[in-house]
């Protein structure tokens, strides 16, 4: 067939716009800030002594089933983050592993749960909006009676923190809401909690972060107090300073999470993923809001195709 | 239109068409499995690799390759090419069976599918998702294929009177069809509209992935990209069922229109492979292709088969050709099949000790459901005016 240049400018020109539309910054949707009076966790894993009690007042308090990995199935010992463990201590080693929260040779814990996103690619993704994120404590909560099950979630989620119930005929989506229903009695979370040594500590986001900071400027070597179960509480244990990696993981990693880390060896080596600083919803909204902003392009579109079909099908 | 198309007849129940049934009524038992005992029996999907076969074949691949009813409309309503008027059904079949079983399968995949009507309850939308508009476009459009199709099965209808139920009879089945004939323009429009908007958002859908797919695949030009070749595979369908159909229920081949469209198909393929590799320099993603791994290998041989059909096609003397068309047309269909099963599987890594490759059951289900789409297709065609007349000489 011989394609008409008239022809080919039209489609050209389809596709310009659909480019233009694809590229065009000018509707870009803003980056999310903070929620003021959010709440988080601090997770100090130079602190962390991998007791994993964090992990079974989790199962505790949000009455999970144990997770079993070995045969007999008597013991619950999760490999993993998964449906019915929504916080997980793991291990990093290297080498002969001697020496504690040092890159080489070395070994570090880290604590995996829900990262409270400040724009989570969770509820951004969700089609029934069942993942959501509290407006007031910038919690991601789940609500069962919405959720399909299309697991979009998982997909979306950079930490691969949404669970899905894989054995289950009514299956749901497990993660942590961070002991939102403690909160609401006053408790904060179970793995704040509980940890004994201050390791993994609960409260305001602005608070976590300035305590973060706070740590990054000890001295190695010195020995500072470091608060226990809230950021402000009255309890605190005095501890020796080690190496810090001067960076406070969760600032700004993927537009920022309510759960900060900090750590004595690079992040990525504890399994956290390496993330730009604009957050993936807001780069997959901005496509979307560009090409359907209060669907008047569609409407148009579908306006110029009722006009054109119906001239071409008259004679019919 | 009815001049234009005709019931093939024959018998319905042919050997093949029985391996179908067996094939789907094998797929129903699973299905039935799957219901009572959870998805992790049936299929090897995991958390880290939440969607399998049943997400990237069935309903992304499949509704792209069901596209040759909307690629046929562009064609024939929106650029007015009426002499393509009678590619326009049997596209419109097949596009109806690809969209309404996607739907299905989509049905199967989701864990809380007694929940589905919340996608269309005001409470719960989310106008941020790319899934939300995805899946209120496709159960819309399978709709409106549906109502497309009603004049096919009003003649239909028409042409049996005797065998159709007593009140079904006393239908003014004429009067009938020219309403819907009057009307049916709003549905076509509508028609071309939905599968641009959802075709288009099926790829945005992975932008939220971010670094879990290889930069080779990522790329803020997905929508544009899984557009493109959505339609380029919905003329490579309607070329590779006119040529087969033509050999499998031994009718003339349509040369003169198929030679025709196959040429649109090289500028359509040559826009998609530009911005198919701007994308991958602006996602700064040129070096992965160098990386000579299981991403580097599926890259070149998606590529290699977009490049193939370009090259076939441009040769005008190749668009007459059924054996170079037929190719040319299944290698398109591969290529755009290929792409998407790269965007959303193969080239997607959630991180280190993640694997999916589909089970036997995973399989079986998809073989059943496609087997389940042809024995339709089939038992359609024969009774309903679907096909083209053949003219005889």
């Amino acid at each position: 067939m011989e394609i008409k240049r008239r022809d080919f400018l039209k489609v050209a020109a389809a596709g310009g716009l659909m480019m233009a539309a694809n590229a065009g910054p000018a509707l870009a949707r803003d980056q999310k800030a903070r929620i003021t009076g959010a709440v988080g966790l601090l997770y100090d894993s130079t602190v962390c002594v991998g007791c994993k009690a964090c992990v079974s007042a989790c199962k505790q308090y949000n009455e999970t089933p144990p997770s079993f990995s070995s045969s007999d199935e008597l013991w619950d010992n999760p490999l993993d983050n998964d449906s019915k463990t929504y916080n997980h201590i793991k291990l990093y080693k290297d080498g002969t592993g001697e020496v504690k929260d040092r890159e080489k040779d070395g070994h570090a814990y880290v604590k995996r749960q829900c990262m409270h996103c400040v724009d989570p690619a969770c509820a951004s993704a969700c089609p029934v909006s069942a993942l959501k994120k509290d407006e007031k404590s910038g919690i991601v909560t789940y609500n069962k009676d919405a959720c399909i099950g299309c697991r979009y979630c998982q997909v979306a989620c950079p930490f691969n923190i949404p669970k899905f119930e894989w054995e289950k005929a009514l299956p749901q989506i497990r993660k942590c809401e961070l002991c939102s229903h403690r909160l609401k009695k006053g408790d904060i979370p179970a793995c704040a909690e509980f940890c004994p040594t201050g390791a993994c500590i609960f409260g305001a986001v602005d608070d976590l972060l300035a305590e973060a900071k706070k740590r990054l400027a000890y001295k190695p070597g010195e020995y500072q107090n470091y608060p226990v179960e809230r950021v402000n509480g009255k309890q605190v244990t005095e501890r020796l300073v080690t190496p810090y990696i001067q960076h406070v993981y969760g600032e700004k990693e993927g537009g920022g999470t309510q759960v900060l880390y900090l750590a004595g060896v690079p992040f990525q080596k504890l399994g956290l993923p390496d993330l730009e600083e604009k957050p993936q919803a807001q780069v997959s909204e901005t496509i979307q809001h560009t090409i359907y902003k209060g669907m008047i392009a569609p409407i148009v579109f579908l306006g110029g195709l009722v006009y054109i079909v119906h001239k071409n099908t008259k004679d019919e | 239109m009815s001049e234009e198309s005709k019931p093939i007849g024959g018998e319905i129940f042919t050997k093949p068409f029985k391996v179908l049934m067996a094939f789907a009524l094998f797929a129903a038992v699973l299905v039935i499995v799957r219901l009572f005992y959870g998805l992790g029996l049936v299929t090897s999907m995991s958390d880290g690799y939440p969607w399998g076969i049943w997400i990237a074949y069935d309903v992304v691949a499949g509704t792209a390759v069901a596209c040759g009813g909307y690629a046929m409309a562009i064609l024939v309503y929106m650029m007015n090419k009426g002499e393509y008027h009678p590619l326009v059904r049997p596209a419109l079949l097949a596009s109806m069976f690809g969209y309404t079983l996607a739907g299905v399968s989509v049905m199967f995949d989701i864990g809380r599918y007694w929940q589905a009507y919340n996608l269309f309850l005001p409470k719960y939308a989310n106008p941020n998702s790319i899934l939300f508009e995805v899946a209120l476009c496709i159960a819309l459009y399978s709709l409106v294929l549906w109502l497309e199709f009603i004049p096919a099965f009003l003649e239909g209808i028409e042409k049996h009177k005797k065998d159709v139920p007593k009140f079904v009879q006393n239908w003014d089945v004429r009067g009938l069809r020219k309403f819907w004939n009057k009307v049916l323009f709003i549905f076509i429009a509508v028609g071309i509209l939905l599968p641009t908007m959802h075709q288009s958002s099926l790829g945005t859908m992975m932008v939220i992935a971010g670094k879990k797919l290889s930069p080779l695949w990522q790329t803020g030009f997905l929508p544009l990209l899984y557009l493109i070749s959505a339609i380029t595979m919905g003329y490579a369908i309607v070329i590779f069922e006119s040529i087969y159909s033509s050999k499998g229920l031994k009718r003339p081949l349509e040369s003169d229109m198929l030679a025709k469209l196959s040429g649109i198909i090289p500028w359509l393929l040559g826009i998609f492979l530009v911005v198919r590799f701007v994308g991958i320099i602006s996602q700064g993603g040129l070096g992965s292709i160098f990386q000579f791994n299981k991403n580097t290998l599926m890259f070149i041989i998606e590529i290699a088969l977009f490049v193939y059909p370009l090259m076939v096609l441009m040769n005008k003397g190749n668009q007459t050709r059924p054996r170079a068309l037929f190719l040319s047309a299944a290698s398109l269909l591969l290529a755009g099949s290929l792409y998407r099963f790269n965007s959303y599987l193969i080239g997607f890594n959630p991180g280190p000790g993640w694997g999916y490759f589909p089970s036997f059951t995973e399989i079986m289900i998809t073989l059943g459901i496609i087997s389940f789409e042809i024995m339709a297709y089939l038992y359609i065609v024969k009774k309903f005016p679907v096909l083209p007349k053949t003219e005889h000489a």
